[in-house]
């Protein structure tokens, strides 16, 4: 790891001057990617500015009918929370089985979600329950927040303090496990609720996804056989070693339908 | 930089270079060399401390974000009694171990799990254990010193 200069501020004022004023500076939240990504010299920021000692960036509480879930949270605390469990027990599930449990002790939403791994668990949580990104100077609508693989709507220096997920009638999250990595070959978050139907896959392609026809036949008829004969195209979607475009495109469905089957038996 | 924090019961500190991580300014700094580096890339366990009471791999962490906490090494689990701690006890009655390098990560893990997962089903310390690699594969009897650490434990 290259040497680079650490700062660790006590308020997001602070946080957000430190990072304009050095030449090439990175966020640190849980460090469970950015860490190892230092190691093996993929990235040499000048500055690491650690989110780490800001307090208003923790707390998960229930606001109505939102849960907010501070930047800084813990994988754990979001699988923990009496809060999530009690009103969108599939984001406890998400959270849950992110990597393994040091990883979970670790590692925290607003770091999942601003670095936007393909094939990370968050980003389809937010898509799939139409999450709100709050941020130290706007909200970002989930569906704006993904732009690309590794790229979100974030501008340079912007500071995620939490995350907004509006209650659902019923949700299920499902993953298909890469079983070393335990990152999604294909995970799907299916939500019901105010907004609609709503279905995101993450694993698949370059970055989270919904699935318009998807969305349309549950909306009709909230049923795993509902959406057993949508497919969808494997033009774009992820080749690697563990999986290819049309191995994912046959999990998207199988897992989807699965998700569903997970909402139906939480609620 | 300097870096403040209290291992195992006892207030350290050191200048440090910021770079550096948890498990290096344990080994380096400290000379408590029973938190052992397998993989160095995040995946084994072998690393495996106590930090603020929850497991974390110590080569994933920097030094800098200990700073002020409660580090929980393998050398202070037995809290400075000549006895083994009861996980540490049960690993050797059950032999949960083969060569004994991943040992260190397992048992800190394994004290973890307890506290978070108390009654747990073999199942689930499998899968509370995903974070942790046997290389020797001694997996079977890794569980059963689980088990019977987490019952001498109390659930504590």
């Amino acid at each position: 790891m290259y040497d680079f200069q650490y700062h660790r501020p006590t308020s997001l004022d602070e946080a957000s001057r430190m990072l304009s004023g050095a030449e090439e500076a990175s966020f640190i939240a849980g460090g469970q990617t950015l860490l190892q990504t230092l190691r093996q010299r993929l990235a040499q920021p000048s500055d690491v500015v650690d989110l780490g000692g800001i307090a208003e960036l923790r707390g998960i509480s229930r606001e109505g009918d939102n849960v907010v879930i501070g930047a800084m949270s813990r994988h754990n605390e979001v699988a923990g929370s009496a809060d999530v469990a009690g009103a969108i027990p599939a984001l406890a599930t998400l959270a849950g089985g992110i990597g393994d449990a040091q990883v979970r002790n670790m590692g925290t939403i607003g770091g999942s979600i601003a670095n936007n791994d393909p094939a990370a668990d968050y980003p389809a949580g937010l898509l799939g329950l139409g999450a709100t990104v709050v941020t130290n100077n706007r909200e970002i609508p989930a569906d704006d927040f993904f732009v690309d693989m590794f790229e979100t709507a974030l501008e340079p220096g912007e500071i995620i303090r939490s995350v907004r997920f509006p209650v659902p009638q019923r949700a299920g999250y499902v993953k298909f496990d890469q079983p070393a990595s335990r990152y999604a070959l294909v995970g799907v978050m299916v939500s019901q609720g105010a907004g609609g139907v709503r279905v995101a896959v993450t694993g698949a392609g370059p970055s989270v996804f919904r699935v318009s026809e998807m969305e349309d036949a549950l909306g009709r008829d909230f049923s795993a056989d509902a959406i057993a004969g949508i497919r969808i195209p494997s033009d774009g979607l992820n080749a690697d070693i563990h999986g290819s475009p049309e191995y994912r495109a046959h999990l998207v469905t199988v897992i989807a339908q699965r998700a569903v089957n997970a909402a139906l038996q939480a609620h | 930089m300097k870096v403040s924090m209290t291992v195992n019961g006892k207030a350290a500190s050191a200048d440090v270079e910021p770079r550096t991580l948890l498990v290096e300014y344990l080994r380096d700094h400290l000379e408590l060399t029973g938190t052992h580096v397998g993989c160095d890339t995040g995946q084994c366990g072998a690393c495996t401390v106590h930090l603020d009471g929850r497991a974390v791999k110590a080569c994933s962490v920097l030094a800098g974000q200990a700073e002020g906490a409660e580090v929980t090494t393998i050398e202070g689990l037995a809290n400075g009694s000549e006895e083994l701690h009861p996980m540490q006890a049960a690993f050797r009655e059950y032999h949960g171990l083969q060569c004994g390098f991943c040992t260190p990560g397992m048992v800190m893990a394994a004290v973890d799990l307890v506290k978070t997962h108390p009654g747990a089903s073999d199942e689930t310390i499998r899968e509370q254990l995903e974070g942790n690699i046997c290389r020797c594969t001694g997996y079977e009897n890794i569980v059963r010193a689980v088990k019977a650490g987490a019952a001498s434990m109390g659930g504590q």
